[in-house]
């Protein structure tokens, strides 16, 4: 017997949204920065649904039955790859994957002519993640269907933004007024960006740390306080958000050693207790364990929402997906 | 050596030094220019009746990529000084003189040595020969020399042969990498970047380089306050530096690169809007010697990319005469020293006898309606590739005709 998916919450009853496709009135996900908060929280609303179906025993919605999703993965992934297939899958989509590896990206093939390509396979929704900011969007100006932005370079990663706040608004019960500490390699994080758009936005007081060649120029103009000292970022903090060094896009040396960097920014049971009682500990993963994040608090139970982080990111991923092809699947309200 | 009738321009106004244009007209015989001011037509002279409009020196372009006619005279440009950056590049005798005759007969192009072998900074490249065999002057190209040792050498030799050596400056150890100047900007858009102090750094060097070589430079475009401050105090201790700029600097701040608009990747790359008011100023001041455009028309396959996959430049030469005349209108420069700054000097620099209205100069001249209203159109530009980052962007000033050497060009 196939269980009945639970009745999701109807934001839209409470009136607290415009009315049908006018709550999300975007045809693609690129970037936090084009969101105004009440679709920020639409969508976090509507992923609440999803969180309570993939902790059913059969996690199946037919809505997407019949659309083709392609996640174009130019950039190698394991995670937002799976999380994205997992969530078209669970909403009853038929999903292939595209990886640049095999494409003929490697041929030669320009980026324009790949997406036109994709466009003619007529897939209902693209999820595209490619290493240069701002690739995504060039790809949406040139097909028909949603596209949803899974990371540009250094630029954003929108569903990874979302996905933090639903997770810290699932722990915390809000988001507004927290202290968030955000830590690591801001400077190459498109986590970090998408985060701090996503949180400053829902209102909570958002703290940026890492060294200065790691801190990127004129972050203050986005609504942060900057700290090089992690002690004094720590002090008082709800959130801890730990980022990894993203070797792979640094040129040059940044910083002397790993060690080194632990001894400045590793986040321990010590520095911990610098932040409140009961501080949060999120990374967006891989975690470099004994780097930027001992494993005595990466596995610090009731304090570590690590792993509900992933679980959020697939909940996040299926509202997106909903929400993003309505206007296709000809919702009512949506068209 | 031209086979043209003589040439009486009549019922203009002529731009001649700094100030107002003055009412008259001009006559040119055998290519030059043989009576400016209250001119009588002789018997037999082609008559052009300038019709109150502006009669000015042809624009002698101090920096273009790509030889690109239909641009150029579509903008006014009878002189483009050609980037040894061309594949392959302007390093050796034999591709400079051909470079030298690609304009005939209707574009003067000279051509600037590649300071080094292949551009790659390193060895001397055969600047005498280039010389001779029509160079106008030394370039760095696209890139700054690290090597201050090869910098000074070079320096020495340029100063030997009377070469201007015309330099690109960013430091290259803070640029490596970098689409983007350090800012709020590149922060938001994820671009890699480098601090603005990148030009100033160059500038220092090479000033110091220059001054002990005993050498004349030109810095093809400052584009930063810091860099224009060290510009300005050399020249009053009387150092032999000139300075340049594009339009882009000083019309567009870096939020011009918003949703990775890769029209407005540049090279150096766009600056804030406090160096954007500071170039401005040195507009003003005379800090600035030169505008160039720096034409690099490029196509899709260049531009239609990720912003930092995409190649840096812009299609120049048709916005450079009407983006100029903006600052005439706000009153930040007068029309005189527009054009000293669109010819007078670069002609100088280049040691070409042009670029001004006087007797004996050779006859290139353009008449101007400054006034004319236009849109710039990337779609259908005459240059070779629509890469602007003004496209859509309403301007006035319109050239109605060319001359290159008293011929009329385009009849």
């Amino acid at each position: 017997m196939q269980a009945s998916p639970p009745s999701p919450p109807s934001p839209l009853a409470a009136g607290r949204y415009p009315e049908g496709g006018l709550a999300f009135p975007h045809r693609d996900l690129l970037a936090i920065a084009d969101l105004p908060p009440w679709e920020i929280l639409y969508l976090l609303d509507e992923a609440e649904q999803w969180v309570e179906l993939n902790r059913q025993k059969v996690k199946r919605d037919e809505r997407l039955a019949g659309l083709t999703i392609i996640n174009a993965f130019f950039e190698n992934s394991t995670r937002t790859l799976l999380s994205f297939e997992i969530a078209g899958k669970r909403l009853g989509a038929d999903v292939v994957n595209m990886h640049a590896a095999q494409s003929s990206v490697k041929k030669g093939e320009t980026l324009i002519d790949t997406a036109l390509t994709l466009n003619a396979m007529r897939a209902d929704a693209i999820v595209i993640r490619h290493a240069s900011s701002g690739a995504v969007r060039l790809i949406a100006d040139k097909v028909d269907c949603p596209v949803l932005n899974a990371g540009d370079g250094s630029h954003e990663h929108p569903t990874q933004g979302l996905l933090d706040a639903l997770t810290i608004r699932t722990a915390k019960g809000r988001v507004e007024g927290l202290k968030i500490v955000i830590c690591g390699d801001v400077l190459h994080s498109r986590v970090a960006r998408s985060n701090i758009l996503c949180l400053t936005t829902l209102g909570a007081q958002v703290r940026v740390c890492a060294p200065p060649a790691l801190m990127p120029a004129g972050i203050e103009a986005m609504s942060v306080t900057a700290f090089h000292d992690f002690d004094a970022a720590l002090d008082g903090a709800d959130v801890v958000m730990m980022l990894r060094l993203q070797a792979e896009r640094m040129q040059g040396q940044f910083i002397p050693s790993p060690r080194e960097y632990r001894h400045l920014y590793g986040l321990t049971l010590d520095r911990l207790a610098r932040a409140a009682p009961d501080a949060l500990v999120m990374h967006p993963g891989p975690m470099n364990r004994g780097v930027e994040i001992d494993s005595h608090v990466a596995d610090l139970a009731g304090r570590s929402w690590i792993t509900r982080q992933v679980e959020m990111g697939v909940a996040i991923r299926m509202a997106c997906l909903d929400v993003l092809t309505r206007r296709g699947r000809g919702v009512e309200g949506w068209t | 050596m031209s086979t043209a009738p003589a040439l009486t321009i009549i019922g203009g106004r002529l731009v001649l030094q700094l100030g107002e244009p003055v009412r008259g007209g001009l006559r040119c015989v055998g290519g030059r220019i043989d009576a400016v001011g209250d001119v009588a037509a002789q018997p037999g002279d082609e008559i052009v009746d300038a019709k109150g409009k502006l009669i000015v020196p042809g624009l002698v372009d101090l920096g273009v990529f790509a030889i690109d006619k239909p641009a150029c005279h579509f903008g006014g440009i009878t002189r483009a000084a050609l980037m040894p950056d061309q594949s392959p590049p302007l390093d050796h005798p034999a591709r400079v003189r051909y470079a030298a005759l690609s304009g005939k007969p209707d574009l003067w192009v000279h051509p600037l040595a590649a300071a080094t072998r292949g551009l790659e900074g390193r060895e001397l490249a055969e600047l005498a020969l280039m010389r001779d065999a029509g160079a106008r002057a030394a370039a760095t190209g696209r890139g700054w020399i690290c090597d201050s040792g090869t910098m000074l050498r070079l320096l020495q030799y340029c100063a030997m042969l009377g070469l201007v050596l015309v330099v690109h400056a960013e430091d290259a150890g803070l640029t490596a990498g970098a689409v983007a100047t350090a800012g709020e900007m590149a922060t938001r858009l994820g671009l890699t970047s480098a601090p603005a102090e990148a030009e100033a750094l160059a500038i220092a060097r090479d000033l110091a380089l220059a001054e002990l070589a005993g050498a004349a430079i030109h810095f093809r475009q400052v584009t930063t306050a810091a860099g224009l401050a060290l510009v300005r105090t050399a020249k009053a201790r009387g150092v032999a530096v000139t300075a340049g700029v594009t339009p882009a600097h000083f019309m567009l701040s870096d939020n011009a690169t918003a949703g990775f608009r890769t029209f407005a990747r540049l090279s150096p790359p766009l600056r804030c809007e406090a160096d954007r008011q500071a170039l401005r100023a040195a507009l003003a001041d005379g800090t600035i010697d030169v505008i160039a455009s720096g034409h690099d028309p490029r196509g899709a396959e260049d531009k239609r990319l990720p912003f930092a996959d995409a190649e840096p430049g812009m299609a120049g030469a048709e916005t450079l005469l009407a983006l100029t005349l903006t600052l005439v209108r706000d009153e930040v420069i007068d029309i005189g020293r527009a054009f000293a700054l669109l010819a007078g000097n670069p002609a100088r620099l280049l040691g070409v006898d042009a670029g001004r209205l006087a007797v004996g100069a050779q006859a290139d001249i353009a008449i101007v309606d400054p006034e004319t209203p236009w849109l710039v159109a990337s779609e259908r530009m005459a240059a070779s590739a629509g890469n602007t980052p003004f496209d859509r962007q309403p301007v006035q000033g319109r050239v109605t005709a060319l001359f290159k050497g008293g011929a009329r060009i385009g009849s």
